[in-house]
């Protein structure tokens, strides 16, 4: 009885520890950056364009770059992916084929992101002639993280309760009608939180971009969707790795860390807000 | 196996009805006619089919994968499984209430609506609202919920939701209504309101209620059918099963010796 509640004591202690010892690595991450960041970043900083060979003046055509390339692969990738996971958790028949694109989605999740990158390059950049530019990056960023949503979503659909669909079909509802109006309704937030994580990882990733979207530099702001853009990731590689004058550029790299991090958080509370408004009205 | 003479006036006409799920058969060859406007029960202890029968019914098997059905059931002069039939016109024809109350996660009104709406029933307000007041009246709820009817139902008792349902079932207007055992999940209050409910809408609908209850089918229903390992041993009218039962077996299970 004792050697019971000892195991049990140590088994939540150490749980606890690896909790804090995470949420510790993740403070120290932030506080890092903070710091050294934070004296870099003003009103200049987040407005104006690069100057003096990106010694000085701000990374707003990179925060725009990013801003567009991230809602970019959301609007491709969302729509595309919840109707997949539709297809897939409401209307495929379970046999060889649905199992083999099922296997070929989970595999997709776990390709590098040079690969895509990749891809993109080959495929929308060179063959479909959409040019390095915001188009092809944001369908690269979409296809990179349509694995995520549709396995995310397809959890959402699954979760809904059986007898909301039973009962629905019961009235007479087509299964389409079915999904609009029962099941959709109450998977929105389990697929918002998935989308969630899509969204820093879009946001965050530096190689899909890199031959598909982004530019070392441009004075000019993105026009149109096959303009090339700069972007946050790959700027903090390009003040990191190619400057002239690290004692300057060093600090900018980590403002923009900072801002990145900052537009990432704040992409996922617009749709933590969101998903709480879905989630309201959810009581079973 | 029953006297057919005694009815006069059939909804429901079922023939040589096999279900197998895979490999398992399930329903063995049932042949059972059942009565417009009137309760038929089918009781039987559990695994014996009974959830499975009344689902054939109104085609709620279809969204089974691996069910196969044989043989055929007539309504009016239409086999619901005919190649032409849409399964979809068949549940609206041929409404259901389930074991667990489950309305939808949203208001009382929205799930009166829900199935109005579905079905391009009249979008005019007022006509809206005389349909949803009509069925939560013939659902013997609207006076505990008339006024709050933009509340959620899940706001609602067990009963209550139960009512809720079965009132979402009447404002689509049914010819029969399948109950899946209803009460399973309900206390004896709401239970016996259910029952009231079953006997007051037999005049309208034709009513098909599954039970495990034995007593509960010899309330309420006029005719019983007692389902045992997919085969159908006895039916006969409700009164004579309980009274006075042809088969031993039947005899057994309603007085208790197993089940």
């Amino acid at each position: 009885m004792k050697k019971r509640r000892i195991q049990e004591k140590l088994a939540y202690l150490t749980l606890l520890g690896i909790a804090i010892l995470l949420l510790f690595t993740l403070g120290f991450i932030f506080y890092f950056i903070f710091v050294n960041g934070f004296s870099v970043i003003s009103w200049e900083f987040l407005t104006q364009i690069p100057k003096k060979a990106m010694t000085a003046g701000g990374l707003f055509p990179a925060i725009l770059g990013t801003f567009f390339l991230t809602t970019g692969s959301i609007l491709f990738a969302l729509p595309l992916g919840v109707l997949a996971a539709i297809y897939l958790s409401e209307y495929a028949v379970q046999n060889k084929l649905i199992r083999i694109i099922r296997i070929g989605i989970n595999n997709l999740a776990g390709v590098p992101s040079v690969v895509f990158g990749l891809f993109g390059l080959v495929f929308f950049v060179k063959y479909l002639n959409f040019g390095v530019s915001i188009l092809s990056g944001s369908l690269t960023l979409g296809i990179m993280i349509l694995p995520t949503i549709i396995r995310s979503s397809e959890e959402s659909l699954l979760a809904v309760p059986q007898s909301f669909r039973e009962g629905s079909l019961a009235l007479g509802a087509t299964k389409w009608q079915t999904i609009q109006n029962v099941v959709l309704p109450n998977a929105i937030s389990g697929i918002l939180t998935g989308s969630i994580l899509s969204i820093g990882r879009a946001a965050g990733e530096t190689a899909p971009i890199l031959f598909t979207a982004a530019t070392f530099y441009t004075m000019r702001l993105p026009n149109s969707i096959f303009s090339e853009v700069q972007a946050l990731p790959y700027h903090i590689y390009a003040l990191l790795s190619e400057g002239t004058h690290p004692e300057a550029q060093v600090p900018i790299a980590y403002g923009t860390a900072l801002v990145l991090l900052g537009l990432v958080l704040g992409l996922d509370l617009i749709a933590i807000i969101l998903r709480n408004k879905f989630r309201r009205n959810k009581k079973w | 196996m029953v006297n057919s003479s005694v009815k006069n006036n059939i909804d429901m006409k079922i023939n040589n009805l096999n279900f197998y799920y895979g490999s398992n058969h399930v329903l063995k060859n049932i042949n059972l006619d059942i009565e417009k406007n009137a309760v038929t029960a089918i009781i039987g202890p559990s695994g014996c089919g009974k959830s499975t029968l009344i689902r054939t019914l109104n085609r709620m098997n279809d969204i089974i994968p691996n069910a196969v059905i044989k043989g055929e059931i007539l309504h009016g002069d239409i086999n619901i499984y005919d190649k032409n039939i849409d399964a979809v016109e068949i549940r609206r024809k041929i409404g259901m209430v389930f074991q667990k109350p489950n309305p939808f996660p949203k208001s009382i009104y929205e799930n009166i609506a829900y199935g109005l709406k579905i079905n391009g029933f009249s979008r005019d307000r007022n006509k809206l609202m005389n349909r949803i007041q009509e069925s939560l009246e013939g659902a013997a709820l609207w006076d505990e919920v008339k006024d709050r009817l933009n509340t959620s139902a899940f706001d609602l008792s067990g009963g209550q939701q139960q009512r809720l349902c079965i009132a979402r079932t009447l404002a689509i207007k049914p010819e029969i209504i399948l109950f899946d055992e209803p009460c399973s999940a309900l206390d004896p209050i709401a239970t016996s309101k259910i029952e009231e409910l079953i006997q007051d809408l037999k005049s309208e609908y034709t009513i098909v209620i599954v039970t495990h209850n034995m007593q509960q089918a010899a309330r309420i229903s006029d005719y019983t059918a007692f389902l045992m390992l997919g085969e159908l041993m006895e039916f006969d009218e409700t009164e004579k099963i309980f009274t006075k039962p042809s088969k031993q077996i039947t005899e057994d299970y309603i007085t208790g010796r197993f089940g």
